[in-house]
């Protein structure tokens, strides 16, 4: 298989099939925090496609670079949470700097992705697949784009429940997990894609 | 056990965190931006609610406005001339004065004043009311539809529905302009929070249409206009308005207002 047809089948694969919030349960946290408004969920969805796309390519360097040469793969996740937090903060600087409209449209959203565990949990997911360097970053931006769009639909969705008549047990937080629910199962439909 | 890999795993960790340690010092330095420490004064001193009504993006987009001279010391509507006058002291010039301004309903058609011509039964919200047929089920298409966006947009609990109509709390009005911009009959004025007389109508119908439609409704007989002797109203469309910069607060208008559609504030 030539590796064009590879990386679009990782990519369908990490951004649909098996969705990062939908189906492995990785960054929930700002998935139902975050998704109230459509336009502020489009700003977080940005800044997380933007993140996990960096924090894929340094953390790929950093453990084929850094790591196997001295045998210290178990500390992966130690360091790539390191590397994560630097990176994220030097983005950070760097947009307040340089593209002062971006760094205000995104806003707080940017440190809090710090602590965001798909960033997390894809730059691992690439060690483990054993990804070399461009497939790691595809898989990385796929990822996040599923993300993107799994927090969109559910902004819009939510967007639209404030003008329904939720019962009362339901309102707030638990007719919101029933939603992330139903669309999770909607997302099963994609497993037959592969 | 290999004391080696001990070693090496902590240098390689610790080297690495000194190299990022370094880097984000030395990045933190070259993309340092430069930012006055009297916006950060400003901020802190704002009522900090976020509300926009000054017309900035956030309590910190005035703050930086005033820095840069595009907005007066005494921007902030919310504040008032406490907070003015400590954001003139930050900046170093005098506060001019600010007058404090309170929203105002015009319309004073409430249930027994005004008339229906249909029920509805739909979200109670006056921004999808007011697209229905002839603007709503008010008789009135002018009038306050009492479904309370309003109240919904007001950050400080300053404006409640009463008896089917809107009516504002002068005391916990601040004059942010949200209620102002919800109103999708464009009832609610900003006017001095110390007036004493308004027109509460916005009826541009003539007069025997707005009689049939509302009791309490502005007709434009001119009536008040011809007894106002600091000439402060004027009559156009069919509804009066008191300039409140001329009003002197004698209250003759809303004595001889035939439809008693003119509210009078008590002190």
């Amino acid at each position: 298989m030539s590796t064009i047809s590879e990386l679009l089948i990782i990519a369908i694969g990490s951004a649909l099939v098996s969705n990062v919030v939908l189906s492995q349960f990785y960054g929930l946290c700002p998935f139902l925090g975050v998704s109230k408004q459509l336009k502020t969920a489009g700003g977080m969805g940005v800044a997380v496609i933007f993140v996990i796309t960096l924090a894929s390519l340094v953390s790929a360097l950093i453990y084929g670079f850094l790591l196997k040469p001295f045998g210290l793969e178990y500390l992966k996740t130690i360091v790539f949470i390191l590397v994560i937090a630097a990176l994220v903060q030097f983005v950070e600087m760097f947009l307040k700097k340089n593209i002062p409209s971006l760094y205000r449209s995104l806003g707080v959203y940017l440190p809090l992705i710090t602590t965001n565990c798909a960033v997390l949990g894809t730059a691992l997911t690439n060690v483990q697949e054993e990804y070399n360097l461009l497939y790691a970053v595809v898989n990385g931006f796929a990822t996040a784009a599923g993300f993107a769009i799994s927090i969109c639909i559910l902004a819009g969705i939510r967007e639209k429940m404030r003008y329904n008549n939720v019962p009362k047990a339901f309102q707030g937080m638990p007719i919101v997990l029933v939603t992330a629910g139903l669309m999770a199962i909607a997302f099963c439909g994609f497993s037959g894609l592969l | 056990m290999d004391v080696n890999a001990i070693i090496t795993a902590v240098l390689v960790i610790a080297i690495l965190g000194l190299l990022l340690g370094l880097f984000l010092g030395f990045a933190a330095k070259a993309f340092h931006v430069e930012s006055d420490p009297r916006e950060d004064k400003i901020t802190g001193v704002l009522p900090g609610n976020n509300c926009g009504g000054c017309g900035y993006p956030g309590c910190s987009g005035l703050a930086a406005a005033i820095v840069a001279g595009n907005a007066p010391v005494n921007g902030c509507p919310v504040g008032g001339e406490a907070v003015a006058k400590k954001v003139a002291e930050i900046m170093g010039v005098e506060a001019g004065e600010s007058v404090r301004l309170a929203a105002f309903v015009r319309c004073a058609g409430d249930c027994e004043m005004a008339g229906k011509d249909y029920e509805y039964h739909g979200v109670e919200d006056c921004r999808m009311a007011a697209m229905l047929p002839a603007g709503g089920e008010k008789s009135c298409s002018y009038g306050c539809l009492g479904y309370g966006s309003c109240v919904a947009a007001c950050p400080f609990d300053a404006i409640h529905v009463v008896n089917g109509i809107a009516v504002v709390d002068r005391d916990a009005c601040k004059a942010c302009g949200k209620c102002v911009e919800a109103c999708p009959k464009h009832l609610i004025e900003l006017i001095p929070a110390d007036s004493v007389f308004a027109v509460a109508c916005s009826s541009k119908d003539k007069g025997p249409d707005v009689m049939k439609k509302c009791k309490v409704g502005c007709i434009g007989c001119g009536i008040c206009k011809k007894n106002c002797e600091a000439e402060a109203i004027e009559v156009a469309e069919f509804l009066a308005h008191i300039n409140q910069s001329k009003c002197v607060k004698c209250g003759s208008c809303a004595e001889k207002c035939p439809k008693k559609a003119i509210k009078k504030f008590e002190a």
